[in-house]
């Protein structure tokens, strides 16, 4: 069996590149892939450590994980549409209207 | 059979709270809404209609009214009948069986302190009870006649029966604590009758100065009381009398203390006694309903701080000072009233600086050690002076609401009930042998003299009082009944005896002011002192000092004492007949020739206003004081400025807030990021 270091580093990296676009883009698009990348990172160290392990339990919760990210990314995206039809933007720091 | 009466010695106290309840439930729901709806209407209502007001007659009285007059006198007449036959199934057991303690529930129960709530019958409070029921009930009924005008006619009886239930549950608790929820009973009650004409400001402030007043007494007794529980670990009458001979053997009660606990509970007793220097809220609690007067300010509730006394004698005896306090303090209030009665134009006014000068007299009877005595005058008091009172209000009634004596004259005539029981009251209260007033006063004024914590100097003050009284006494009675008329036409006109629910109760008060005596006529007159006799169990303690003080005292020397006070009685009289019937003028003349010494004494000696510049207005001063710079600034600035830091802390924080999606996710974040250095961290 290999070791699932190299999967984690992977899986490391890739949530690393999503935390960043979160934080740093202004795009609220970026940001919800930023989000999806995030998602995936966590599916990609699941399905290793499951592999490493021999327990599917691993690979469950990937799906699972992909099931809610689907849902996410449609609610997701309808939000955006309409904020865009509204604001004619989607820069995030512009959507700043809920604060004191 | 004898066992069973005794077992409803509670029904004494709940008839009267029975009065209370229906009535309280007439006075909410009957006659406010009648009341209220019927000011709602005066302003549209036709300017006459005041006059049909004054006598009532033009409308119809409310149904409730007669249930009102039927029951409020009935529960206190009922609460009567029980106390008899309590009493008489107590005289029906041997003398030193006579103590009956009834335990209903047990009330306060904390630690090692217990309090229940329990009645004891003895022959003390027996005395007290028939006094308070007897009277009370004839007060009662001779308030249905007296405030049949008036407006809140069940409201007055509320006050009235919850007088009755408080000054009972005062008088008949087993222990302190009891007492003082009494205490505070007729001192709320007192308060709410002083003020029921509530609408006008003289009545509002003199009820608020009574209880005021009452307040400073009311502290010394607490105190009294906690020390009372810390010294003998009890409130109970019973326990604390039986553990005094052991604590005072094993040094635990020393005198000091005896004479701190008897000394505050004299505080508490001058107070609602209305005794130098308290006495100031009496005169002026006499803007209540005359029935009132009688009832709460005369026969009853002023005489608690003596039945405490009392009560507590066994305490006394073991603190000479404040036996000696208490006699002082007797009989100086005694001659101090008694000469601002010689001033007083106001019939009611008179009547109540005679009764402070005559509370006067019981606390000089304690202070000489002879308790029996005070009681005696206590009830024969009760007698004579709520006679007094209903009379001045059978007047007053008569002259619409005249309170002033230069505005009478020539009753007699228009009057003849309340004139021939208020003279034989006047009688009574001067001293003259063979009435209620000359037994009790002699007995003191004798016991002043002989008794072993006695001083001549005591007895020289009391019979100069005793003189004075008759004299104001009788001039009462001169310028109200005899001579020209003085009276407004327009009065004069309506002069009416009152009805028969005023004019009976007057009757038979004044067979009891004759014969309320008759009970403790003295050895030496050949008579039998059953009244000293029903006592003694109570005042077994002091029997043996007082005895010991008698023993060098002959029947002469108490003849002679008699004879004396008679004759100073009859002094009294004669000088008042000379000054107001004789020589009408002469009064007039006299006070024109020492306009000072007369100005000090028409104006009460300026007490009031030496209290109001020395305590009152500092005590103001002092709160305005709090108000001002104390309380709106300091308190408030506390307040303030506490609110004013959380919003400014407040303000700083939201702007943390800032709306932007990205900021929220980095902190996100960071918390994360904390949350799993925490996790893995070595």
């Amino acid at each position: 069996m290999m070791e699932p270091s190299a999967y984690l580093l992977l899986s490391g990296i890739l949530f690393g590149i999503g935390v960043v676009g979160v934080v740093a883009r202004k795009n609220a698009l970026i940001v919800l892939m930023s989000v999806e990348i995030m998602l995936n990172a966590v599916n990609v160290a699941f399905i290793a450590v499951g592999s490493y392990l021999g327990d599917v339990t691993g690979s469950i919760f990937a799906f699972m994980v992909m099931t809610v990210a689907a849902a996410e990314a449609a609610v997701g995206l309808a939000i955006l549409i309409a904020i865009f039809r509204l604001k004619e933007t989607i820069d995030i720091t512009e959507l700043s209207v809920l604060k004191w | 059979m004898v066992g069973e009466i005794l077992d409803y010695l509670w029904l004494v106290p709940a008839l009267p709270l029975l009065g209370v309840i229906v009535n309280s439930g007439i006075a909410l729901f009957a006659e406010r809404p009648l009341l209220l709806a019927e000011d709602a209407r005066r302003p549209t209502d036709s300017p006459g209609d005041d006059h049909g007001h004054g006598h009532g007659a033009s409308h119809a009285a409310p149904p409730y009214r007669k249930l009102v007059a039927v029951l409020g006198p009935a529960v206190v007449g009922a609460s009567f009948v029980v106390s008899l036959l309590a009493v008489l199934a107590l005289a029906a057991r041997p003398p030193h069986e006579r103590l009956f303690v009834q335990v209903l529930f047990p009330w306060v129960q904390a630690g090692t302190f217990s309090a229940p709530a329990a009645f004891q019958l003895d022959p003390l409070s027996s005395v007290m009870i028939l006094v308070v029921t007897g009277v009370g009930f004839l007060i009662h009924v001779y308030s249905v006649g007296y405030m049949s005008h008036e407006r809140a006619f069940a409201r007055y009886f509320v006050y009235l029966n919850l007088f009755t239930f408080a000054m009972l549950l005062l008088v008949l608790g087993s222990n302190f604590l009891l007492m003082f929820v009494g205490w505070e009973g007729v001192g709320l009650c007192s308060y709410l009758l002083i003020g029921y004409w509530y609408e006008k400001k003289s009545a509002a402030d003199a009820g608020k100065k009574a209880f005021v007043v009452n307040r400073v007494g009311d502290f010394g007794f607490l105190v009294a009381m906690f020390l009372i529980f810390w010294t003998f670990g009890s409130v109970e009458y019973t326990e604390v009398f039986a553990r005094i001979p052991g604590l005072a053997a094993s040094g635990v009660l020393t005198t000091g203390i005896a004479t701190a606990i008897t000394l505050l509970l004299f505080v508490g007793a001058v107070g609602k006694s209305a005794q130098i220097p308290l006495y100031v809220w009496l005169p002026d609690a006499m803007e209540g309903p005359t029935p009132v007067s009688a009832l709460i300010h005369a026969a009853t509730m002023v005489t608690a701080g003596v039945y405490m006394v009392a009560r507590t004698n066994a305490l006394y005896l073991l603190a000479p000072t404040s036996m000696m306090v208490v006699a002082v303090v007797g009989a100086a209030t005694a001659i101090f009233s008694a000469t601002i009665g010689i001033t007083q134009n106001d019939i009611k006014r008179v009547l109540a600086y005679s009764t402070v000068s005559q509370l006067g007299y019981m606390f000089l009877a304690c202070g000489v050690g002879a308790f029996t005595a005070g009681i005696f005058h206590l009830m024969t008091h009760a007698f004579f002076k709520a006679l007094l009172f209903l009379g001045s209000g059978s007047v007053i009634h008569a002259l619409a609401g005249e309170q002033d004596m230069r505005k009478m004259g020539s009753l007699k005539n228009h009057l003849p009930v309340t004139f021939v029981t208020m003279f034989i009251a006047t009688l009574a209260i001067s001293g003259i042998p063979g009435l209620s007033g000359f037994f009790s006063k002699d007995e003191i004024l004798w016991k002043s003299f002989s008794s072993g914590h006695g001083h001549a100097g005591l007895w020289l003050v009391g019979t100069a009082a005793a003189g004075i009284t008759a004299f104001y006494m009788f001039r009462l009675v001169f310028l109200t009944f005899f001579g020209n008329s003085r009276m407004d036409p327009e009065v004069e006109k309506h002069v009416h005896e009152s009805p028969y629910s005023m004019t009976v109760p007057l009757m038979i008060l004044a067979v009891l002011a004759v014969a309320g005596g008759w009970v403790g006529i003295p050895h030496v007159l050949g008579g039998h002192n059953y009244f000293e006799e029903w006592l003694a169990p109570v005042f077994a303690h002091g029997a043996a000092g007082a005895a010991h003080g008698e023993a060098h005292a002959s029947a002469a020397l108490e003849y002679l004492l008699m004879a004396t006070s008679v004759g100073v009685a009859l002094c009294g009289i004669g000088l008042a007949w000379y000054l107001y019937r004789v020589r009408p003028s002469k009064p007039k003349e006299i006070a024109d020739r020492v306009p000072g010494l007369y100005g000090v004494v028409l104006n009460k000696y300026y007490v009031d206003e030496i209290y109001d510049v020395a305590i009152v207005r500092k005590i103001v001063n002092g709160s305005i004081w709090l108000w001002e710079a104390f309380d709106a600034t300091f308190i408030d600035g506390i307040v303030n400025g506490v609110a004013a830091l959380v919003q400014k802390a407040g303000d700083r924080a939201r702007r943390v807030q800032t709306g932007v999606v990205g900021n929220y996710a980095l902190s996100l974040l960071l918390g994360a990021v904390i949350l799993v250095g925490f996790l893995i961290w070595p």
